[in-house]
Parts: structure tokens; C-alpha cells; sequence
């Protein structure tokens, strides 16, 4: 077949454009013209340039939020990974008892953000929590409204509750992907359990992993309402991650610049991370392939 | 090295088995001598994957014992049984170089190092796997994937027999009988029992010197491909073996001729006195479509049945016929006339197999 050389078919992506432009980037250039204004009004305004940029990288509160963030972010991920992996290994295989655990380990993921805030709320009462109330019987002081080790440690457990499960999900469903007979195979290598994780389960795991951990990071990193039902990002600001110190401004404040600003640097450090996550794993695959080669 | 025993073995899937139709393995006793070359052959579901899980020890048998050496290893599982198994979907693994996979099963026993190169380079070496060494084995053909599942069964020095499910389905045919010849290879340099299922008459008997013949849970028979061939045993192995299969006729005696339905059949004293001591009305006669003479002018002797049509195959051509109400079929060498319209075919008596409730009963011919 003879290959037709004609630009006008760059016209041809037009819709595409038309599509994003809707959909992503004039919403996110009415941000990135806040971002670079001071408003005070529908008739005055002053360009500012990168003055917001500068003053929010410098604020602080926002710096001790990002740090704050990353560190609930990878500590989440650190403990739902390994206790998803866990959890799909030890999940049935077949029969009702599969359909029953599949059920309530699916439970979690079905309960809208404010409403698990709301629940660990009432849970964690020292009054009539049940959690509250056996911690406070067993002769610990706990006080989530007063102890930000408590505060954090409850949110922790919280983010595990409600999303460990979706990796638990994603590693069930690529474990049953593997054939019978790879498991036959390792038996008669004699290989160890550890063996048959380590050089089957895992590597087979990989794909819907990658998967999970961006999710999970995109998702933590985002998190707003669980906390902000459970602790309302106190005590103190121990608990407010960055979604919630962005509203605060946003809405509370009503400083359209700054948090415009903001909501750039956010987005952009996600985006970053998500990348540098990606192509570093991307990367892994394709130095063994030029080894190989 | 290992004598394999199967002594009153049957298994069944199902809890509470009625009838000889529940069970996949019904009782058999069968041996596996050292150092032979095996074949189970059979249709898919016959059981021969079962019963070659039982030996390999991934299933337990539900009666009967399984013998190594006079051993009973019933209870042992594969990993303490000194046996390899090939899947028929070549089973690797992907993060592991060529030279991991095979190290792998030396690795878990805790080989010495200097001990496990040495191994992995001979097997290497025996599968054309040296040049691959380094490579993840995730990128390798279908082929090398086999091969390096094959690898390592061979590189453990305590393997006493290899057992291989299909191990060639997944092959392109060109690459096969390649594959099909290293196996012998493998075999006469190692003198280790194998055991080959497929359901392929041809790697059946290129590859063993004895097969087996599964159906219906059964050994049916046992026997070399030329004893299978010449001398079935059982309809089945008539019917499974060849190409096409054995023709069966439903005969009787009737007024001292032998009678295929409104046909009188025209045979020996011998074959007419055989089927008149069998006692049951399921009494067939088999001729192989080599052994059918097929004539195109009358001769004598000669029965004369209708020619249907005529399939050329190249170097031979199989002609399909009518025999009174009776279905034929008569392979013809292409030096041979083929007939049209009518034939006389003329069955030899020593040819004939006598079937009483489908097994073999011997004919004296005079």
C-alpha cells in the first residue's frame, strides 16, 4: 500500500482538541489565570505574575501540609500493599466461602468518603465508640480530639480499612490468573513457599500492582473528607493534609490567587510523582529487555 | 531409576462413585519398567492426565497402591518422589534468566554452587539451550520455553522418570518432530523412564518404544505401535489407531454362513467356527483399509460391493464402499487401479480380527 504524505490531516484530530479543551484545559487555564491576578472585584484587578507562586511556595503551613501529606501517603501505601498482597493469599479459592469473604472484603469500598468519616467518628468515641470506649476500658487514653499520635494512628487505620481491600481485589483477581500447573511445577522443583511467592505469585502480580500503588498514591494524596469528618484536621493542624488546607483557603478564605497558585503546585507534584513512579517502572522492564537483547 | 508399579488403582473425582462410569481411572494394575520409553495414548478425558497426576503424586488415588520400586509412595507427595513432570503449557519462570530456571530445582535442595553450574551447562548443552543462558526466560519462543521446562526435570541427578502432559501441543508443527527427536535423544543418553500422554498416534509412536492405549479409564492394551496396529486388542484401539481406523462389521451365523446383517460374508472355516462359539450378540469382525483387497474386475471369491467415492491422498487414496448395508472403507496404494462403480473385495482371513463384546478373541485358521 502506497503511504499518502498530506498535512491536512492534521485537521483530523481537530474533535480530539475541541474535546480537551472542554474538558481539561480551559477549566485549568481559568485557574492559571487566578493564579497570576489579584481580584478584589468584576472590575478590579492587578496582575501579580509568579507573586502567589513565590508566597505559597514559601508559606510555612503549606510546606509542613506537603510533608505532612507525602508522609501519610507513603505510609498508607507501605502498610495496604504488603497487607493486600497478604490478604489475596489468603482469600478462598472456591466455593461459598470465596463469594463470602470476595463480599466483605468488598464491603469497604461501597461506603461514600464522608460516610466512613462519619462512622470511625462515632466509633472512636470514648463514650459510645466501640473502639474508643474498649481502648479507654483497657486503661489507654485515647483521644483522637486531643492526641495527634492518636489522630494520625486512627486515620492510618481508617485509610486501611476502607482501601486495602482494592488492592486485595486487584491481586485476587491476577492470582486466580495463574495456571494450576505453574504451582504443580514449583511443587516438583520443591520449591519453597517463600519460593513460590517470590518467582510466581509476585512476578505475576506486577501489572496489576503497578496499578494499585498509582491509584492508591493519587488517591491518599487527595484524601479530603475522611479526615476532615473524623479529626477536622486537628488537633491542631496535625491532621489537615493538603486538599483540606486548599479549601480552607479556597472557600473559607476566599483568596482566589493564592489558592489558585496552590491548586497548581498540587496538581503538578502529583502529576510529577506519578510520572517519575511510572517511568521508573516502565524503565525496569525495558533495561531487562536491552540485557537480554 | 525407578520401577514404576500401578497395583488395583482407581480414582474417581466423585465423592460417592456408583458405577464404573464415575470413576476416571477404573482398576488397573500396570508396570513401567526402568528405563522405557512410554506412551499413554487416548482420546481427551480418557483419564491419562489423571492417572499420570497419580504417578507424579499431584493427586491422590482413591483405591490401589502406587509402587516405586516396591514402594508404596500413596502417601508421598511429588516433591519427595524423585520425578519431574512436563505441563503442556510450558511452565517457566519469568523473572529468572534461562540459567535460573534451570538452577531452580538444584537451588532448593541446597546444591553447591560449583555442583549446579556444572549440572545446568551439561543440560544446557544436551537441549541447545547454551547460547539462551543469560537471557530472561519471560522473551523465549514457545519451543525454548519447553525446552527449558524439560531442562529442568534432566538437571536433577535424582530424577527416576519424567512424566509429560501434551508437552508438544503448544509447538509449531515444523519445530515438533525436532523436539520429538531431542527427546529420544534425551532418553537413550540418560536411560530415564519417560512417560509421554498425548492423544496423538504419531508422537506416540515415534517417541515410545511401548503405548498405551487409555479408554474409558482403561489400559486397553499394551503394546508396541506395531502390535497395536497388526493386533488390536480392543475396538477402541482398532478404531483410535490408524488412519483411517479399523472397519468393523457386526456379524452372526446364520445357517452355517457367517452374516453381516443381509450379507453373507465371504471367510474362512476358522472365522466361521470362532464366531459361532461366541456366546453374545455382540460379535464384530475388523479388517484394517490396508488389508481389504479391492479389486476392480470380479474375482474369485470376491464380494462385490458398491463404490461410493474415492479420496486421493497423494501416495495412496482411500475408497469409500458399500457392502451390502455396510459401511467400508479400503486404503489403495497409487499403483493400484482404482475402482469405479463396483468392486469385489476380498478379506483375508488372517487378517481378520474376531471381536466378542469388543476384545479380541484369537481365530484358528487351518
Amino acid at each position: 500500500m502506497n503511504k499518502v504524505y498530506n498535512n491536512r490531516a492534521w485537521w483530523l484530530i481537530l474533535p480530539m482538541l475541541l474535546l480537551v479543551a472542554f474538558s481539561a484545559v480551559i477549566p485549568l487555564m481559568t485557574v492559571v489565570n487566578y493564579s497570576v491576578q489579584d481580584v478584589f472585584d468584576a472590575n478590579t484587578r492587578f496582575f501579580t505574575g509568579t507573586e502567589w507562586f513565590k508566597e505559597m511556595l514559601n508559606d510555612p503551613a503549606l510546606q509542613a501540609a506537603v510533608l505532612r501529606q507525602f508522609a501519610f501517603s507513603l505510609t498508607v501505601l507501605a502498610i495496604e500493599v504488603p497487607l493486600g498482597i497478604g490478604i489475596a493469599l489468603i482469600m478462598p479459592k472456591k466455593g461459598w466461602q470465596a463469594s463470602a469473604v470476595l463480599i466483605l472484603v468488598t464491603m469497604p469500598l461501597l461506603i461514600p468518603w464522608n460516610v466512613v468519616g462519619s462512622i470511625w467518628q462515632i466509633f472512636t468515641r470514648g463514650d459510645i465508640g466501640l473502639m474508643g470506649w474498649s481502648l479507654r476500658e483497657l486503661g489507654y487514653g485515647y483521644n483522637i480530639t486531643a492526641s495527634p499520635v492518636d489522630a494520625w494512628a486512627t486515620i492510618i487505620l481508617m485509610d486501611v480499612w476502607h482501601w486495602t481491600p482494592l488492592i486485595a481485589l486487584l491481586c485476587y483477581s491476577g492470582l486466580r490468573s495463574i495456571p494450576d500447573a505453574y504451582y504443580q511445577a514449583a511443587r516438583i522443583d520443591r520449591a519453597s513457599k517463600w519460593a513460590v511467592f517470590r518467582y510466581i505469585q509476585l512476578p505475576k502480580l506486577t501489572n496489576v500492582l503497578v496499578i494499585g500503588v498509582l491509584l492508591r498514591f493519587m488517591h491518599s494524596f487527595m484524601i479530603y473528607a475522611e479526615p476532615f469528618v473524623l479529626t477536622g484536621g486537628g488537633p491542631g493542624s496535625s491532621t489537615t493534609f493538603l486538599s483540606q488546607s486548599l479549601t480552607t483557603m479556597a472557600i473559607g478564605q476566599q483568596d482566589l490567587g493564592p489558592s489558585a497558585a496552590f491548586s497548581l503546585i498540587y496538581f503538578l507534584i502529583i502529576l510529577l510523582v506519578t510520572w517519575v513512579f511510572y517511568t521508573a517502572i516502565m524503565n525496569m522492564q525495558k533495561d531487562d529487555n536491552n540485557k537480554e537483547a | 531409576m525407578a520401577e514404576i508399579t500401578l497395583k488395583s488403582l482407581a480414582h474417581t473425582y466423585l465423592p460417592d462413585p456408583r458405577s464404573p462410569e464415575d470413576y476416571a481411572i477404573r482398576e488397573m494394575n500396570h508396570v513401567w519398567h526402568q528405563g522405557g520409553a512410554y506412551a499413554l495414548l487416548g482420546p481427551s478425558g480418557c483419564g491419562k492426565s489423571t492417572l499420570l497426576n497419580i504417578i507424579s503424586g499431584l493427586l491422590e488415588p482413591s483405591s490401589g497402591e502406587v509402587l516405586f520400586d516396591g514402594e508404596v509412595v500413596n502417601a508421598l507427595p511429588p516433591e519427595s518422589r524423585n520425578i519431574a513432570q512436563v505441563f503442556q503449557f510450558p511452565v517457566i519462570y519469568d523473572t529468572m534468566t534461562v540459567y535460573d530456571n534451570l538452577a531452580f530445582p538444584l537451588r532448593n535442595v541446597k546444591t553447591p554452587e560449583a555442583r549446579v553450574h556444572e549440572r545446568v551447562m551439561e543440560v544446557a548443552e544436551v537441549l541447545e539451550l547454551t547460547a539462551q543462558l543469560k537471557r530472561k526466560a519471560k522473551n523465549l519462543t514457545a519451543d525454548e520455553k519447553q525446552k527449558v521446562s524439560m531442562g529442568r526435570g534432566l538437571v536433577r541427578e535424582d530424577v527416576s522418570a519424567i512424566l509429560f502432559d501434551e508437552p508438544l501441543t503448544v509447538i509449531d508443527p515444523q519445530l515438533k518432530w525436532k523436539l520429538r527427536r531431542k527427546l529420544k535423544e534425551i532418553h537413550q543418553r540418560f536411560e530415564i523412564t519417560m512417560v509421554y500422554v498425548t492423544h496423538d498416534q504419531l508422537e506416540a509412536s515415534t517417541f515410545a518404544d511401548k503405548i498405551a492405549v487409555m479408554y474409558e479409564g482403561q489400559v486397553v492394551q499394551f503394546g508396541t505401535p506395531r502390535e497395536l496396529f497388526e493386533r488390536p486388542n480392543h475396538t477402541f484401539v482398532g478404531y483410535f489407531i490408524g488412519s483411517p481406523g479399523m472397519n468393523f462389521l457386526d456379524v452372526m451365523v446364520r445357517n452355517g454362513r457367517v452374516m453381516a446383517g443381509d450379507t453373507e460374508l465371504a471367510v474362512g472355516q476358522g472365522v466361521h467356527d470362532a464366531v459361532a462359539r461366541a456366546r453374545t450378540t455382540n460379535i464384530k469382525l475388523g479388517i484394517r483399509p490396508e488389508f481389504i483387497e479391492v479389486h476392480a474386475e470380479p474375482v474369485e471369491g470376491g464380494m462385490e460391493a458398491r463404490v461410493d467415492h474415492a479420496q486421493d491422498l497423494g501416495t495412496y487414496s482411500i475408497v469409500y464402499l458399500t457392502l451390502g448395508s455396510m459401511a467400508l472403507k479400503a486404503r489403495i496404494e497409487e499403483d493400484q487401479v482404482t475402482p469405479t462403480g463396483k468392486a469385489w473385495l476380498r478379506f483375508p482371513d488372517e487378517r481378520l480380527g474376531l471381536y466378542v463384546d469388543e476384545y479380541r478373541v484369537e481365530i484358528e485358521n487351518e
